[in-house]
């Protein structure tokens, strides 16, 4: 069953007035950066998605998470039309993202406190998952009190403590060191394992695209559409030397064989990106 | 302030003398530099602070000895300058009689109510001010406009429009804090980082609760930094309004004593001002450091 359903999105950015950016050779102060992008997500599926910068991964995972309206086009979560942001999606971002005046537990607390939940009840949500993330006690720290692995574990404890059912990653693990990055990858798939629920996950990475995903969707340049989707039939659970697996290597091969050209023309539009990401 | 400290480590530790800088500069404290840094070791700030403070008494010493021996030894007039001894002794008058407490106990609770209602008014006003930039754009000339006139030359007109009483002495005392208070929570509300904006958004956050919940919290340490220059402000305005108009309050005692020629009693209550300016510039920077405890050690600068 489907979970996740995108219709033809189509995105376009006004620029502000008296900006300027050249497309194709004419100077316009409209940017199209999604153009017409449909994709199914199957309940409990780990999607991820790459493509070149500018490609508009992330803003495709704002529009999923109801923090952008689209231009035209839609998304249906469970057959409902998101317009705003979900109750049972969690978001997790690049930079972390957390309250920087609030301890880690209260930090994870906060999605339930917003929607209402007993203090009680947010409290052992909290504790609980700071611990599945090996991160018990370390309630009491500030984020700046803590690493950069421990602050994307919080910010992903976060994500899930209202127990979404769609967890949207906006490459939550490109700010780490790359050992940093492994064993968190690891502890995703363990805890994703556990409780199964659909994530969409924006990267870089190709590697980290395999590793995790049942299936790769591999977008175009600027304007993005849906290149093309690959199946990872890796099983599962999997370790970390199964990057070394045959298996893996021609997947890499082929996830880099789509998206080479791709590369390639994002680089001639390098100087657009600024304008209009984020 | 804040970018002092970036840009020479956490130096000062605490010192008595601090925050007098008329700045808003601290308003610019970026909340969430320390977002990606890793546990850093603290640095010994009590170690820094006493030895700052140990290597300024000798000065200080030196300063109160001359205005002990000059007036002795004739260098000054005895009778506009009397030594610090005799200040000391018609200090210890006043506050025995119980005179100087009244006096500075009507002070203190007009520079407090003045500066609660800049508070009451200042934060919310600045809140919506600094979130939605119609509202700042209609509002910003006659905020610049009012800022920029002296409330000194304004105390005739609250005079007139409040009488002489106490309405007028709190008008201008929430006149001299309502300006720092606002500009710095504007400044604090501009500078929250939209990232974590988004992210309460991405949580279900509602408009009333992004104010409560995210925008205060982030602009804590600006608004903080506002209310120090705030109170102080508050403080020094109520001094000259009761030097200029008032029958009670320290600034009426010294002023009275002036033209009574009792000049100990004037000192005294110069220096109990200064003591209580001390008092409550070190009072702020300890409510600043615990606000704001979450930034971490570096980023609280004391200067």
């Amino acid at each position: 069953m489907d979970r996740i359903v995108v219709n033809d999105i189509k995105k376009t950015f006004q620029l502000k007035p008296g900006q300027f950016v050249t497309v194709d050779g004419e100077a316009t102060d409209r940017v199209t950066v999604l153009d017409g992008v449909y994709l199914a997500i199957r309940k409990g599926e780990f999607i991820t998605l790459v493509g070149p910068s500018g490609s508009g991964k992330s803003v495709l995972l704002d529009i999923i998470g109801g923090l952008t309206q689209a231009t035209s086009g839609g998304v249906q979560l469970d057959g409902r039309r998101i317009s705003k942001p979900d109750p049972k999606t969690g978001y997790v971002f690049q930079q972390y993202a957390l309250f920087p005046w609030r301890t880690a537990l209260a930090n994870i607390e906060y999605a339930q406190e917003v929607r209402g939940v007993a203090k009680s009840e947010r409290t052992a949500t909290a504790r609980h998952l700071l611990s599945l993330f090996g991160l018990a006690g370390f309630e009491d720290r500030f984020p700046n009190q803590l690493s950069g692995g421990m602050q994307q574990r919080v910010a992903i404890a976060r994500a899930l403590a209202s127990n979404p059912e769609v967890l949207l990653m906006d490459e939550p693990f490109a700010a780490l060191d790359q050992q940093t990055r492994e064993l968190l990858q690891g502890e995703l798939l363990r805890i994703w394992g556990e409780i199964k629920t659909t994530v969409i996950f924006v990267t870089h990475s190709i590697d980290e695209a395999i590793f995790l995903a049942d299936r790769v969707v591999v977008m175009t340049a600027r304007p993005g559409t849906v290149k093309e989707i690959i199946d990872i039939d890796l099983p599962r659970p999997r370790e970390g030397d199964i990057r070394a697996s045959d298996a893996f290597n021609n997947h890499r091969a082929r996830v880099w064989d789509v998206l080479r050209d791709e590369v390639n023309k994002a680089q001639k539009d390098w100087t657009l990106s600024p304008a209009f990401s984020h | 302030m804040a970018y002092l400290t970036e840009k020479f480590g956490p130096a000062g530790g605490f010192h008595p003398f601090a925050g007098a800088g008329e700045a808003v500069a601290a308003a610019r404290v970026p909340a969430i530099k320390a977002r990606a840094a890793a546990p850093r070791a603290k640095p010994s700030r009590r170690g820094a602070s006493f030895g700052t403070f140990v290597y300024g008494l000798p000065l200080l010493g030196l300063f109160f000895l001359t205005w002990e021996i000059a007036p002795r030894l004739g260098w000054l007039n005895r009778i506009f300058f009397p030594p610090l001894s005799e200040v000391l002794v018609a200090w210890w008058e006043l506050l025995a009689s119980g005179v100087l407490v009244e006096h500075v106990g009507i002070s203190l609770q007009r520079a407090a109510i003045g500066f609660a209602l800049g508070v009451v008014v200042a934060i919310p006003l600045g809140l919506l001010m600094g979130r939605y930039s119609l509202f700042e754009k209609v509002s910003d000339l006659l905020v610049q406009t009012l800022r920029n006139t002296s409330q000194f030359a304004l105390l005739p007109v609250f005079i007139l429009l409040l009488g002489i009483g106490e309405e007028s002495k709190v008008a201008i005392t929430f006149y001299s804090s309502v300006f720092f208070l606002l500009v710095n929570t504007i400044s604090g509300v501009k500078s929250v980082d939209p990232l974590l904006i988004k992210a309460a958004r991405s949580m279900g956050t509602s408009d009333f609760d992004l104010f409560r919940k995210i925008i205060l919290p982030a602009s804590i340490p600006s608004i903080v930094a506002g209310a120090r220059l705030g109170v102080k402000s508050s403080l020094f305005a109520v001094i000259g309004a009761e030097m200029l108009a008032a029958k009670s309050g320290l600034g009426f005692l010294i002023q009275n004593s002036q033209l009574m020629m009792e000049t100990a009693d004037m000192y005294a209550g110069i220096l109990t001002l200064t003591v209580i300016g001390l008092v409550v510039n070190y009072l702020l920077v300890w409510f600043e450091r615990w606000a704001t405890a979450w930034k971490g050690q570096s980023e609280s600068s004391l200067i």
